[in-house]
């Protein structure tokens, strides 16, 4: 059953990366309780067009919860007050008619506004490609059987592979430390044999990047994990330290 | 160094410094406890104790390394939490939501670090002071009070004097209080970070974290309510 409700919403506004940001409210009436959040900002992009007002510039793209680009710090949590979703697939049914909506871009000195609610995420690419694949040749695609895999290894390694590169973990934690991502990186192809071969040269190669693009320590507070929309675990962070020490230690 | 320049090998430091405090701590409050059982069985273990790690070379050496992990344990602890605050840039968040899995102690920990260390402060001045100190001084020629010497070693003494004053057993109280708020993070925390925990391992870590927290200010908390309830006593 549809039902409408009518909102504000306080939105981040920052002209440029050098800009100086300020806060906007804006008010909405009649949203679809059925709508998506990003829907939502559609309606206040049309809006403010017609008003001939410069539109919320927000990161979006497949709004299926799968591609990563969706950011949006909102009321206090990356991808919303939900849990497990990003902010594509957080619905306007989470909120109560009347609502002053906070949305904020990820805050984290690796990350800078580029415009609005939009900020620059290359930082998590520059760490990928500083060792986050297997370069050995693998040659053609063998049978899914040729490896035997443990079940176990198989899951964890799936579970750390569901990482879609968003940034909530950084933009949650109170340490801007990206550890999860990066732990959730180097597990994933740590615990295949495919990418053992190059596991403590990659564990090194991606803590590297990651300190010299001026992320934070991660001190285990934990809201990193509490706040990925995909549930990537805390432990993937102790395997991640375990690699690093481990490479450490022989070198 | 990577110790220093890398962010995994910081927080080592920070581990291995935090547990070689938190066996330090085991190791003084299972020793506090011989002052209750002295106490109560009549006999005179806790000030042989006290004897023992005095002014001796052995005890001198100790005492050095155990100064040295302190310093280094705030010295990186500053040094981590400085990086980490630029790390989140200079805009912080108008709205910081609170996630139910997160403990309050972990986002804290530097502020329970110096309740901690102002508690440190407050203890030296109170004992090691009188004990300790009283010795070395009196072994460089430097002149001290006859009776302080003389009951330097005499722990119990100290002991029984300290905690019969109501604002000192409340100030260890809540000294004890921070304690227990930074080990029940910091014990698994430590063991995160050497790569000691895995998804089955969790809740065992924090588990031994809450354990080892509670023993420590129990044992430590025992001697202050006893000598307080002596003291009343008497």
């Amino acid at each position: 059953m549809e039902r409408t409700i009518n909102i504000k919403v306080k939105v981040w506004r920052q002209a440029g990366p050098k800009a100086k940001g300020h806060f906007e409210t804006y008010a909405l009436e009649n949203i679809s309780t059925d709508s998506s959040f990003l829907e939502m900002l559609d309606v206040l992009n049309e809006k403010l067009i017609s008003e001939r007002q410069e539109p919320v510039v927000f990161d979006h793209d497949c709004r299926e919860g799968i591609c990563g680009m969706c950011s949006l710090y909102i009321n206090g949590h990356p991808h919303g007050p939900d849990s497990e979703i990003t902010t594509c697939q957080l619905h306007m049914r989470k909120f109560k008619d009347g609502d002053t909506i906070t949305v904020e871009p990820w805050r984290s000195a690796a990350f800078p506004v580029i415009k609005d609610l939009m900020v620059d995420r290359r930082a998590y690419d520059k760490i990928i490609q500083a060792g986050g694949f297997v370069s050995v040749n693998t040659g053609g695609v063998p049978d899914a059987n040729a490896i035997p895999i443990p079940k176990r290894d198989a899951d964890l390694a799936m579970d750390a592979a569901s990482c879609i590169g968003c940034g909530a973990c950084a933009a949650a934690c109170k340490n801007g430390s990206a550890m999860l991502f990066v732990a959730a990186k180097v597990s994933q192809l740590a615990l295949l044999p495919q990418g053992k071969v190059e596991a403590a040269a990659r564990a090194k190669a991606m803590v590297a990047k990651m300190d010299e693009l001026g992320f934070g320590n991660c001190t285990n507070t934990g809201a990193c994990a509490a706040e990925c929309p995909k549930c990537v675990s805390l432990s993937n962070i102790a395997r991640l330290n375990r690699e690093y020490l481990c490479a450490k230690m022989k070198d | 160094m990577w110790l220093t320049d890398s962010s995994i090998g910081r927080k080592l430091v920070m581990s291995i410094s935090g547990v070689a405090l938190v066996l330090f701590l085991l190791f003084h409050a299972t020793m506090n406890i011989f002052s209750i059982t002295d106490a109560l069985f009549g006999v005179e273990y806790y000030n042989a104790i006290c004897k023992f790690l005095g002014a001796n070379w052995y005890a001198l050496i100790a005492t050095l390394g155990l100064a040295f992990l302190v310093v280094v344990h705030i010295a990186y602890a500053f040094f981590l939490e400085v990086q980490n605050y630029r790390a989140r840039g200079r805009q912080r968040y108008a709205i910081e939501g609170k996630q139910p899995a997160v403990e309050w102690s972990s986002k804290n920990m530097l502020a329970l670090g110096v309740v901690i260390l102002l508690g440190i402060g407050l203890h030296l001045f109170n004992f090691w002071g009188k004990m300790q100190f009283v010795e070395i001084q009196h072994i460089f020629g430097i002149h001290v009070c006859e009776t302080a010497l003389a009951n330097a070693t005499n722990g119990v003494l100290i002991i029984k004097d300290t905690f019969a004053n109501p604002v000192y057993v409340v100030l260890y109280l809540v000294w004890l209080g921070a304690i227990w708020f930074h080990l029940t993070h910091g014990v698994w925390s430590a063991l995160h970070t050497m790569g000691l925990n895995n998804d089955t391992w969790m809740p065992r870590v924090k588990c031994i974290s809450n354990v080892v927290a509670t023993l420590v200010v129990l044992m430590f908390a025992a001697v202050v309510v006893f000598y307080f309830g002596v003291s009343l006593a008497a």
